[in-house]
């Protein structure tokens, strides 16, 4: 009786005293960024502030730093995830519910561009965009984005919509509820956590992007926060980098409330659930 | 998986007009995603295929014209393309093959057995970072490796020699920034793996006397061999395109010592204002990020 729990304990401890190394090295480059954002005589190491205060928020809380670029990245990303979605829902619903010779090679297809290094297309994507006149504009830039995550998008609800029973549709046909209605009234409010990890997921991808809006974005008031906290602080030079501590938490807290909510939500391990499955 | 319903739209033999109106108004959602999907994928992709077999350029030419294959052969005998592709095999097998793969993994089976708070703690740390927009874990890291950065306030605290980090070693430095940001993702997927595999099969090993490495190489390992090839392939491809990051922490440099594949395929179609042979290069990044789309595609096929 002794013997078991002792080393049921060892081992604990051992694996409790590695994951506490390691969580300490993955911890020091956040430790820099929230330290240094209270500091406004912050240098590039990490170092207690010696008058901690929120001079350097109050320094970039100005329309061209921040209001301009994070109502940009909202507008962008936002327009970006509802068309996203509302294609998704659409495109999943029959791919769930009906079969067709076409739909496996339908679904293998999506499946596959949601491998594709889309940053090797932005090249040509310029290119494009040059020739048919959409280069610098907010929405087709946002079209771009909302593409570029559509396969995901879909290949997820789809397997969400999977899991929804088919009886009560069943039901609602036999009323004469058409597939809109049904889609609307009954699939997606029984699939309302899935679809709101998804829209989630599918923000949280597009706040982050840098390279899409780096290519086909150009004028200043028009770049969301991913483009702008690069053109203000990317070349390091003579800059504070308490300000651009405060700037980058400011810009990332939106994502990180945001995956505090689906997290809760899935409990921890949704980890693209539906596309990675064992 | 099943057959196709021998009603369906397009492909019956000889469709009677209701069925095919029926199967138009099950098929018409589809619509707005394939219109999207067509236009801004596929679309430039085949542009990206003629792109490449020209030499068009940014600025300054009146007419782009044809060159075949020539933007190709230029590639093979230019060091600088060259040095791209060593440089990004090496950021690939360091940062995803041995750090995110190997470290997630390590990581997942620790939080199994460690206890509740270290696993919170360590969860939210790791999962932190894979948050975190690109750019902003490309400054972190930044002032992390910097010469006057936290690394080298370390090593002189711990009596090691430092190091301009981002100047003798930026490969290994971006490499490492890689593993920071990445490791989460490879963590969440063999956790979810792990917590797969049947109580009873571990506890037999360990009745039959099997130590804590043979369990894992004859047990664990054969048993999630799956996601293990899932998420080598995510990881990789991942790690192909990875750009924002590199380019906030050296921008390719110093020189082209940390050009990986995307950086370089940048730098010559916009610093270099050569579209063809940029375009050329991103062709054979899209052909090998489809290669490992295909083999993903086959590990993932039975959930189709």
């Amino acid at each position: 009786m002794p013997r078991r729990p002792s080393r049921a304990t060892r081992h604990r401890l051992a694996a409790d005293a590695a994951l506490l190394v390691t969580a300490a090295a993955f911890a020091v480059p956040l430790a820099w960024l929230v330290l240094s954002s209270l500091d406004t005589g912050a240098t590039l190491r990490v170092r207690l502030p010696d008058a901690p205060g929120v001079a350097n928020f109050a320094a970039v809380l100005t329309d061209e730093i921040t209001f301009t670029p994070m109502l940009n990245s909202l507008l962008l990303c936002g327009g970006a995830t509802s068309l996203t979605m509302v294609c998704a829902a659409l495109a999943a619903y029959p791919l769930s519910r009906f079969r067709a010779r076409f739909s496996r090679p339908y679904l293998l297809t999506v499946l596959f561009s949601t491998c594709l290094p889309v940053t090797a297309l932005m090249v040509p994507v310029y290119g494009l965009f040059v020739r048919v006149d959409l280069i610098d504009t907010m929405y087709g830039t946002a079209l771009f984005l909302a593409t570029a995550q559509l396969p995901f998008a879909i290949w997820l609800l789809k397997n969400f919509m999977d899991g929804v029973p088919r009886a009560l549709e069943e039901a609602a046909w036999t009323d004469g509820a058409s597939w809109a209605q049904t889609l609307l009234r009954i699939v997606l409010p029984l699939m309302g956590p899935g679809f709101g990890v998804v829209t989630v997921y599918t923000f949280i991808m597009m706040w982050g992007n840098f390279f899409v809006p780096f290519m086909l974005l150009l004028s200043p008031e028009q770049l969301p926060a991913s483009v702008s906290i690069f053109t203000f602080f990317g070349n390091y030079q003579g800059i504070a980098f308490g300000e651009l501590a405060a700037f980058s938490l400011l810009y990332s807290t939106p994502v990180l409330l945001l995956y505090l909510l689906i997290s809760r939500r899935l409990g921890g391990g949704f980890a693209l659930g539906g596309a990675v499955k064992g | 998986m099943t057959g196709a319903v021998p009603h369906a739209a397009r492909p019956a033999p000889a469709p009677r007009p209701a069925a095919v109106r029926r199967g138009l108004l099950r098929w018409s959602p589809l619509a707005p995603a394939t219109v999207l999907l067509l236009l801004f994928l596929a679309g430039p992709v085949g542009y990206c295929c003629y792109l490449a077999l020209t030499d068009t350029q940014l600025t300054g030419q009146e007419s782009a014209s044809f060159v075949g294959l020539a933007n190709f052969r230029r590639a093979v005998t230019d060091p600088a393309f060259l040095n791209a592709v060593v440089l990004t095999l090496v950021f690939t097998a360091l940062s995803s093959l041995l750090g995110q793969n190997t470290l997630g993994l390590a990581l997942a089976a620790l939080l199994r057995r460690a206890s509740r708070p270290v696993r919170a703690v360590t969860g939210a740390v790791v999962i932190t970072a894979w948050v975190l927009p690109e750019i902003v874990a490309g400054f972190l890291l930044y002032t992390f490796f910097e010469r006057r950065g936290t690394l080298n306030a370390l090593l002189a605290w711990l009596h090691l020699p430092t190091q301009n980090w981002l100047f003798t070693l930026p490969i290994l430095a971006v490499s490492f920034a890689n593993v920071w940001r990445g490791t989460a993702f490879s963590m969440l997927i063999y956790s979810a793996a792990l917590a797969g595999i049947p109580q009873e099969v571990t506890e037999s090993a360990e009745v039959d006397g099997a130590g804590g490495l043979r369990r894992l190489w004859h047990i664990t390992l054969p048993m999630i061999r799956r996601s293990i090839g899932t998420n080598l392939m995510l990881n990789t491809l991942q790690t192909l395109s990875v750009f924002g990051l590199i380019w906030t922490m050296t921008r390719g440099g110093p020189g082209d010592r940390s050009q990986t594949l995307p950086v370089f395929m940048y730098d010559q179609a916009f610093m270099k204002s050569l579209i063809g042979y940029g375009t050329a290069v991103a062709l054979l990044l899209l052909v090998v990020g489809a290669l490992f789309s295909v083999v993903s595609l086959r590990l993932l096929r039975e959930e189709v």
